[in-house]
């Protein structure tokens, strides 16, 4: 194997991995790093569930080669809560409900914080889009949505209290 | 012992609550462990090469250079899988489902397996495997393979259910017939009359996590498998069944599972997996791709149905028939059968017949989908009593309120009904706000039923309480979408515990006598039965305990509110012993204390649900938006009301997804031309609005909270409302599912001349 | 006590659509069946769920029929 060494901060721990240069980001953090957090629904950037942030942006983990992560920055569902402290986003899933199996959870979870980083106050349809492309098979995204909502309204309380 | 199943009507305090999940902590953040993420030392990766041909003799399979590839630690092919099923066709069927003998049924049938020590060099063995083909005529469609002029799938498959039998094949199965009365007469009585046909395409149940699994047997016949599954009972039995392994001796996990909606009842590659890891005695990992889950696994029946449907002019539908004809893949089904059962079950008729045809063509076969075949009979049934309603100038709730089946109705698939609930949805239906709302240009509502059987099943459960007085369950039944949560609860409300002193485990197949794969809505109705009875076989125990503690009779101790308390006047200087208290004091007053039950849940009471949907439908591009959507549907009690409503949205959604835009798409060639989640759409996000619900409650008289099975009946109704809702739209009756925008277009144009 | 049978089931029986059958539970009617029609066994081998006056029973042969019942064989049926 030509292995390529990559040296990368995954949820702000720096590690370094050896991988062959066409595999896939998506297996690099699945097989090599043991974040199995990160799903694979499909594998071609139709479903989501692999969905990580690169330097802070929304991507499939599964489009993008491992060796295209070095000197970035990784965020992945394990690296949602601080601490001991659930992600509000984290907490307004379980208490609303939005899920049913959980395997669309952690692409969702990502996802849906991306967009409150970006728009503090979504609308339904900002986040509907917002979401298009995190397939669930399970729940018919109602709770899904309402979840993101309540989340939204919750850290911007948050926000304006610790002004 | 043996506990009473019937309703009583007790009071709650803890089911009906919304309680955050327990599971739900590991599932926000990852930590949950699915099919594709178990490993073990040393795993090999397996990989299956799959027939590109729609049907192929397989002349000769040369896997020599594959075995030399370094890295190569098993190579697999038909024979690699002698036949142990003592002639049980049903189990060959499988067998072969799951590896070809001789002959490739379907695009993507499994022709050759391998096990390697990475991913790259199992592909690359693939690619060494030289499989010849002798390619042969084909047939997909569900009508064409009815023709005597069809290729025959299975030269052995005489059509069972006619009279004299046939003595030669046919690509007909079986043939099915239900109903009563005279449906002739029936119809010369009818002022109205329509008849009609419909096509419905094939769909997968999409669930989004692919069949994985890790396997583990060795050359002693011991194994273990780790596996995403609805039924690792089953799977073990299976599996063992078809290796030649002792039962007892193969233990099955269940992982956590993402999804499965009927499609992960069956075996696929599990015992390929098992006998890759025997041959090379080392684990095998195999995972499969989104590509072979379209291609091979699980979808549901493509269906061609006739339906003719006769009223009087005061609206009461004289007589009803059905012949509906679905195809079940390459091998044989039942699901011909189960929609001419559920076709007509919604009402009260006095003639009817419904007749199924099982037809095999070269498709994938045909796995269970959520209420299988339900769908499809109720959108050509539903769509034609909309039509007689509009034909009598009725209104279409009140035709089906007059019509609907009660108590007492001999339903069309035989039985007689106990108190059932389709006639209350109705009610709501007509009174709901939804109903209400105007509609503007170029939309359209409509409404529909449907009914679904639900099954309990053989269940088995174990309770212990740990000496700090919390309790763990132990139950066989695999968590689909919180049932945890409402099997702790129903564990916290029959002990008078809190909640939180619960935790919900799903034991392997070594913990646990044999529990039925979680299918038919069954796994809160049965386990939760299981649940009720394992408790109160603690409770027993509890008391025995306190009455040991007090020194007196245990008829004198009854359980209260959590605590035990000794009754009699003779007893009022005992104060009352908590769950917690007597925990503390058992390792010496008699060691652990547990409850345990084995049941057979039947009578898991059949449900209905009526639907309401908004439609509007872009006259120049055809497509069709959903405006707003209703759920009105019978839980029975609803234990946890969230997944209740959860089951109710998922289920409208898939149907949605099923109504307006999936299906499978074959070529000429027989191959499937779309096997991918971009080709094949199912609904995202933005092309769903909030969906509504109402949950009614009309208890079960089986069950002693009145719980019935909720996860199936609400992927029934929505082909039908939706379908009833665009044709309303857009003025033409729609007669093919799915309802994409180039049929909507092709069917406004075909009105137009 | 008069037993109806499904389409399917019924060729088993010579093509009758109601047979009479006697037995306390579903366990000694299905036997009472198989020793009447010997041809139900395959039937029996798939599975045969009874309905109890509208409630269907798929496993459980120790199941009572109360007398007057109302009984309907089907064929086992499966869900997703
Ligand atoms: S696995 Fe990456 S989008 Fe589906
Ligand atoms: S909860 Fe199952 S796919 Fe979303």
């Amino acid at each position: 194997m030509n292995g390529v060494t990559v040296s990368a901060k995954v949820n702000g721990d720096a590690v370094q991995y050896v991988c062959p240069p066409d595999e896939s980001l998506l297996d690099v953090l699945r097989n090599r790093l043991n974040l199995t957090g990160v799903k694979e629904g499909c594998g071609t950037g139709d479903c989501g569930a692999c969905s990580i942030t690169l330097d802070g942006r929304l991507v499939c983990s599964c489009l993008v080669l491992g060796a295209e992560a070095e000197g970035r920055e990784i965020g992945t569902v394990e690296g949602l809560s601080e601490g001991g402290k659930l992600h509000t986003l984290q907490e307004q899933f379980i208490e609303k409900a939005a899920l049913q199996c959980g395997i669309c959870t952690p692409g969702f979870l990502v996802a849906a914080k991306v967009l409150l980083e970006r728009n503090s106050n979504p609308s339904e349809e900002e986040i509907r889009y917002a979401l298009a492309g995190n397939l669930c098979r399970c729940t018919g995204y109602d709770k899904i949505v309402r979840a993101v909502q309540s989340s939204a309204k919750i850290m911007r309380r948050g926000k304006k209290a610790s002004r | 012992m043996p506990y009473e199943t019937d309703y009583t009507n007790q009071g709650f305090s803890k089911v009906g609550t919304r309680v955050n999940r327990p599971d739900g902590v590991d599932k926000v953040t990852g930590r949950a462990k699915y099919g594709a993420d178990a490993n073990a030392a040393g795993q090999l990766v397996g990989r299956i090469l799959r027939s590109p041909h729609a049907h192929a003799l397989i002349t000769k399979i040369d896997t020599s250079k594959a075995e030399k590839l370094p890295g190569v630690k098993a190579v697999l092919t038909g024979k690699d899988f002698p036949d142990l099923t003592g002639g049980d066709r049903g189990m060959m069927n499988i067998l072969e489902n799951c590896m070809a003998r001789g002959r490739a049924l379907y695009d993507g049938h499994a022709v050759a397996a391998v096990a390697a020590i990475d991913a790259d060099t199992a592909n690359e063995a693939l690619k060494l495997i030289k499989v010849t083909y002798k390619q042969l005529p084909h047939v997909t469609d569900v009508d064409e393979a009815m023709k005597p002029s069809a290729p025959i799938i299975h030269d052995w498959v005489r059509t069972t259910g006619v009279t004299p039998a046939p003595t030669t094949a046919s690509n007909v199965a079986q043939r099915t017939e239900f109903g009563h009365g005279d449906i002739d007469a029936g119809f010369a009585q009818a002022d109205v009359i329509i008849e009609k046909s419909f096509k419905t395409e094939q769909t997968h149940q999409g669930y989004i996590e692919p069949h994985a699994c890790l396997a583990t047997l060795g050359p002693d016949g011991s194994g273990e498998l780790w596996v995403t599954t609805q039924g690792h009972f089953t799977f073990r039995n299976v599996c063992a069944s078809l290796l030649g392994l002792d039962v007892a001796k193969l233990r099955v996990t269940a992982s956590e599972i993402g999804g499965g909606f009927g499609g992960k009842t069956h075996v696929w590659t599990e015992p390929v997996a098992l006998q890759l890891s025997r041959r090379a005695n080392r684990p095998v990992k195999l995972v499969m791709s989104r590509d072979e889950v379209f291609k091979a696994t699980g979808p549901t029946s493509s269906t061609s149905v006739d339906v003719k449907i006769g009223a009087k002019r005061n609206g009461k539908i004289t007589a009803a028939s059905a012949e509906l004809r679905y195809q079940s893949g390459a091998f044989p089904g039942m699901w011909a059968m189960l929609g001419a059962m559920t076709s007509f079950a919604c009402y009260d008729l006095k003639n009817v017949k419904s007749v199924g045809f099982d037809v095999l063509v070269n498709r994938p076969k045909v796995a269970a989908y959520r209420a299988p075949s339900a769908p499809m009979a109720a959108f050509a049934v539903e769509s034609v009593v909309d039509m007689v309603a509009a034909e009598l100038g009725m209104d279409a709730v009140e035709f089906r309120i007059k019509n609907a089946a009660k108590k007492g109705t001999k339903a069309s698939y035989g039985p007689v009904y106990g108190p059932i609930g389709i006639g209350p949805t109705l009610e709501a239906v007509k009174n709901h706000p939804h109903m209400k709302r105007k509609l503007g240009k170029n939309q359209g509502r409509g409404v529909a039923c449907g009914f679904w059987f639900n099954f309990g099943g053989q269940t088995c459960t174990d309770l212990n309480i740990g000496v700090d007085g919390s309790v763990n369950l132990t139950v066989g039944t695999v968590d689909v979408g919180g049932s945890r949560a409402s099997l702790a609860l129903i564990a916290a409300e029959e002990l008078g515990i809190d909640y939180e002193q619960v935790r919900v485990t799903i034991g392997d197949t070594n913990s646990l006598g044999h529990n039925d794969t979680t299918e038919g809505s069954r796994g809160t109705f049965s386990s939760g039965m299981a649940a009720i009875f394992a408790a109160r076989d603690a409770v027993e125990v509890l008391k025995q305990r306190a009455a040991a503690t007090w020194g007196i009779p245990v008829e004198q101790v009854v359980w209260e509110a959590g605590e035990a308390r000794a009754k009699g006047k003779q007893n009022n200087n005992l104060p009352p012993l908590s769950l917690k208290e007597i925990a503390a004091k058992s390792p010496r007053t008699g060691g652990p204390i547990a409850g345990h039950n084995e049941v057979v849940a039947d009578g898991a009471g059949v449900s209905f649900a009526s639907h309401m949907c908004d439609v509007e439908v872009d006259p120049e591009t055809g497509a069709t938006k959903i405006l707003r959507y209703t759920v009105v549907q019978d839980a029975g009690k609803a234990i946890h009301p969230d997944y209740v409503e959860g089951q109710f949205q998922g289920g409208a959604a898939q149907g949605i997804g099923w109504a307006l835009n999936e299906e499978y798409v074959y070529g000429d060639d027989g191959r499937l031309q779309n096997a991918g989640f971009l080709d094949y759409r199912i609904p995202v996000c933005s092309d769903l609005p909030f969906i509504d619900t109402q949950i009614l409650e009309i208890p079960n008289p089986n069950h002693p909270y009145g719980v019935r099975g909720v996860g199936e009946t609400s992927i029934v109704p929505p082909l039908a409302a939706i379908g009833n809702a665009v044709s309303n739209a857009v003025g033409v009756r729609m007669d093919h599912v799915p309802m994409s925008p180039p049929r909507i277009l092709k069917a406004i144009e075909a009105a137009q001349g | 006590m008069q037993v109806q049978l499904s389409g399917i089931l019924s060729q088993a029986a010579g093509g009758a659509r109601c047979v009479d059958c006697a037995g306390a539970t579903i366990g000694e009617l299905l036997q009472a069946l198989l020793l009447k029609y010997p041809e139900m066994q395959s039937h029996l081998d798939d599975g045969i769920a009874v309905a109890i006056n509208g409630e269907i029973y798929r496993d459980r042969r120790d199941q009572p029929i109360p007398a007057n019942a109302d009984v309907f064989l089907l064929p086992r049926i499966q869900g997703g």
